[in-house]
């Protein structure tokens, strides 16, 4: 299993912020080893994102999105204490899923 | 769950089966994400395949459409940008690298108050157009472009 993502939620006026960093390799399947074998893709390909018990966003990605990759969204009308909970899927099938809570 | 249902993401690449199999409460939503993922528009090889396979073949310019991103890069592993769609009801935003191999990056939806907007790390093999495709609630495309160049690339070369 992967390493636990990075969240930061935090309360900007009536929208909350929200910067999430997902350790992964993000293989693009182009790069070749020391010895000249290809490295197989291996990238996060489904993200979700639910605050409060909602679903505010999901997505799909592909390998043009850079190695441990990071990503800010806003949500308008969150909470403080609303608890933010990203999961991540990638093309092997591995996946996490971890929590926050939005600060003020 | 259901309005995000309708999104960008469904694209031709979802298959009865799994509407089905949802039907007969089989898979949970959670579960069929990977199943639906989009292959057919985020393994296109050039930006008309992937943007046909989205369904925004015609999507027309935009000035709504805010793409920060740097002018030249120094490092194609790693380039910040930062899109948001100004266009009243916009719930899909789509990122995309012209001359990377694959060139849709990421495609996401909005609900329940979330912006359309998002700060991502893109990786980009060579100088190229980073364009940005936007949906709205009733079923219209758009888009916007911006030229990054890049001095290193980063896709492994």
């Amino acid at each position: 299993m992967a390493d636990p993502m990075k969240i930061r939620a935090q309360m900007k006026g009536d929208t909350a912020e929200i910067r999430v960093l997902m350790s992964h390799a993000m293989e693009t399947g182009q790069r070749k080893d020391n010895a000249g074998a290809t490295v197989p893709a291996h990238f996060i390909q489904a993200i979700t994102v639910d605050v409060g018990g909602k679903r505010v966003i999901q997505g799909q990605t592909s390998t043009s999105v850079s190695r441990n990759p990071v990503f800010g969204f806003k949500v308008k009308g969150a909470k403080v204490g609303d608890k933010v909970v990203i999961h991540w899927e990638d093309n092997k099938g591995d996946k996490r899923t971890d929590e926050a809570v939005i600060a003020a | 769950m259901d309005a995000l249902r309708r999104t960008l993401l469904k694209g031709a690449g979802a298959t009865g089966a799994i509407a089905a199999a949802m039907a007969a409460g089989v898979l949970k939503p959670s579960q069929v994400l990977a199943a639906e993922y989009n292959r057919a528009a985020f393994e296109a090889k050039d930006v008309a395949g992937a943007l046909k396979n989205i369904g925004a073949g015609g999507a027309t310019d935009n000035t709504g459409i805010v793409i920060k991103a740097p002018d030249i890069a120094e490092n194609g592993a790693v380039v910040p940008v930062d899109v948001s769609s100004n266009i009243p009801n916009t719930v899909s935003l789509a990122v995309l690298v012209d001359k990377n191999p694959s060139p849709l990056s990421s495609a996401f939806d909005f609900a329940n108050g979330a912006l359309p907007e998002m700060a991502l790390r893109l990786k980009m093999g060579q100088t190229s157009l980073v364009e940005v495709v936007a949906k709205t609630a009733d079923g219209k495309f758009y888009k916007a472009k911006k030229e990054v160049k890049v001095t290193v690339g980063g896709c492994g070369g």
